[in-house]
């Protein structure tokens, strides 16, 4: 199929689309108007069941626990499957000629990104270990966490991630984090009798230990998203680099 | 004004789509799919949005107060990590694809296959 005619067959398929869709949304309440129930029906019982005001946290990680343990097994499976597919790439690579050299960053990136490692990482932790207090929680404190990382290669560190070893504890952390949400899940399943059911202490509202198993929860998708992303990245840094043969 | 917000999911939606079929570039047709997959989270916090209502935590406001909808918003979460690793797993591919093709046009890695 030519180019010209599949743009033409695209314009016309999505004007089409684009037409239903507007209709549809005219059916919809109106904006600002949300209905319920359900955001009513957990802003009722979250605080009493457990003992925590951030409604979000409790969703992800209890009403719709099942939902994230979904999405934490996608995440893993997706970081194995970039691995893979990169690694592939390296191994095919001994053939090659030697990328160029790459140049080296400016003193302003080396001196804000190296002073920026430490409190970037202080910064991640306390989102992920307070995601059930404030905003936050495991998923953005976890990105955060991998942004680390990035920020030590844009201060021109040299990655050398193979050689010391880091690019196992990534795969490690993300397998720990994966494999202690689904222990947290089935720990309900076991102690209480549901999947995701909680099975610790409540403690008090607004403490940071409290809420049973959120923190547990937050924690364990902290570390798992932090070494998937860094790995994602660091495997695609390595591709970039490509200044070190493999092995 | 009732429906501006639902429009933008549209409208993103449709542009994503369009950047995807004429896309010339592997990467370009990433992000594009990206755009497409913003239009679901407008579209879902859209839905969950209640006029002068607070953030659903509460941590300094009174129980009683109206919040906005959390399950959007959890579900908003779910879907932006999924999307995030379809994009990883995508560009990974990009990169199998410029090895093997010499090529990140999409029509040229047609051409080639056969």
């Amino acid at each position: 199929m030519s180019r010209r005619v599949r743009c033409v067959l695209a314009l016309v398929a999505l004007g089409v689309l684009g037409a239903t869709l507007v209709v549809a949304v005219g059916d919809l309440e109106p904006f600002g108007q949300y209905p319920g129930p359900y955001g009513d029906v957990l802003a009722k019982v979250v605080p009493g069941e457990r003992h925590t005001g951030q409604l979000v946290a409790a969703t992800v990680l209890d009403y719709r626990g099942f939902d994230t343990l979904g999405e934490e097994l996608i995440l893993f499976t997706a970081a194995c499957g970039c691995v893979a597919l990169l690694r592939l790439r390296r191994r095919e690579r001994s053939d090659e000629p030697s990328a160029p050299e790459r140049p080296a960053p400016s003193l302003a990136s080396r001196a804000l990104g190296g002073a920026l490692v430490g409190p970037v990482l202080v910064l991640s932790a306390y989102i992920v270990i307070h995601g059930h207090l404030t905003p936050g929680g495991g998923f953005s404190g976890g990105v955060i966490g991998a942004g680390a990382l990035l920020l030590a290669y844009a201060a021109g560190q040299r990655v050398r991630l193979r050689r010391v070893g880091s690019i196992a504890m990534l795969e490690a952390s993300e397998a720990i984090g994966a494999g202690g949400f689904v222990a947290l899940a089935l720990g309900g399943l076991i102690a209480v009798g549901a999947t995701l059911q909680n099975f610790l202490p409540l403690g008090t509202s607004g403490m940071l230990l409290s809420a049973g198993t959120l923190p547990v929860g937050n924690l364990a998708i902290g570390i798992e998203v932090a070494g998937a992303v860094a790995l994602i990245v660091a495997e695609f840094l390595e591709q970039a680099l490509l200044e070190e043969p493999s092995e | 004004m009732s429906v501006l917000a639902y429009l933008v999911a549209v409208w993103l939606l449709l542009v994503g789509i369009y950047g995807v079929v004429t896309s010339r570039h592997l990467v370009h047709l990433v992000t594009c799919l990206a755009v497409a997959q913003a239009s679901t989270y407008v579209l879902l916090l859209a839905i969950g949005y209640r006029s002068g209502a607070k953030a659903p935590i509460f941590g300094d406001i009174p129980q009683s107060t109206p919040v906005v909808d959390p399950v959007v918003q959890a579900l908003t979460l779910t879907d932006v990590v999924v999307s995030a690793t379809v994009s990883a797993l995508l560009l990974a591919l990009a990169v199998q694809a410029h090895k093997r093709f010499g090529s990140v046009d999409p029509d040229e890695l047609n051409a080639l296959r056969g």
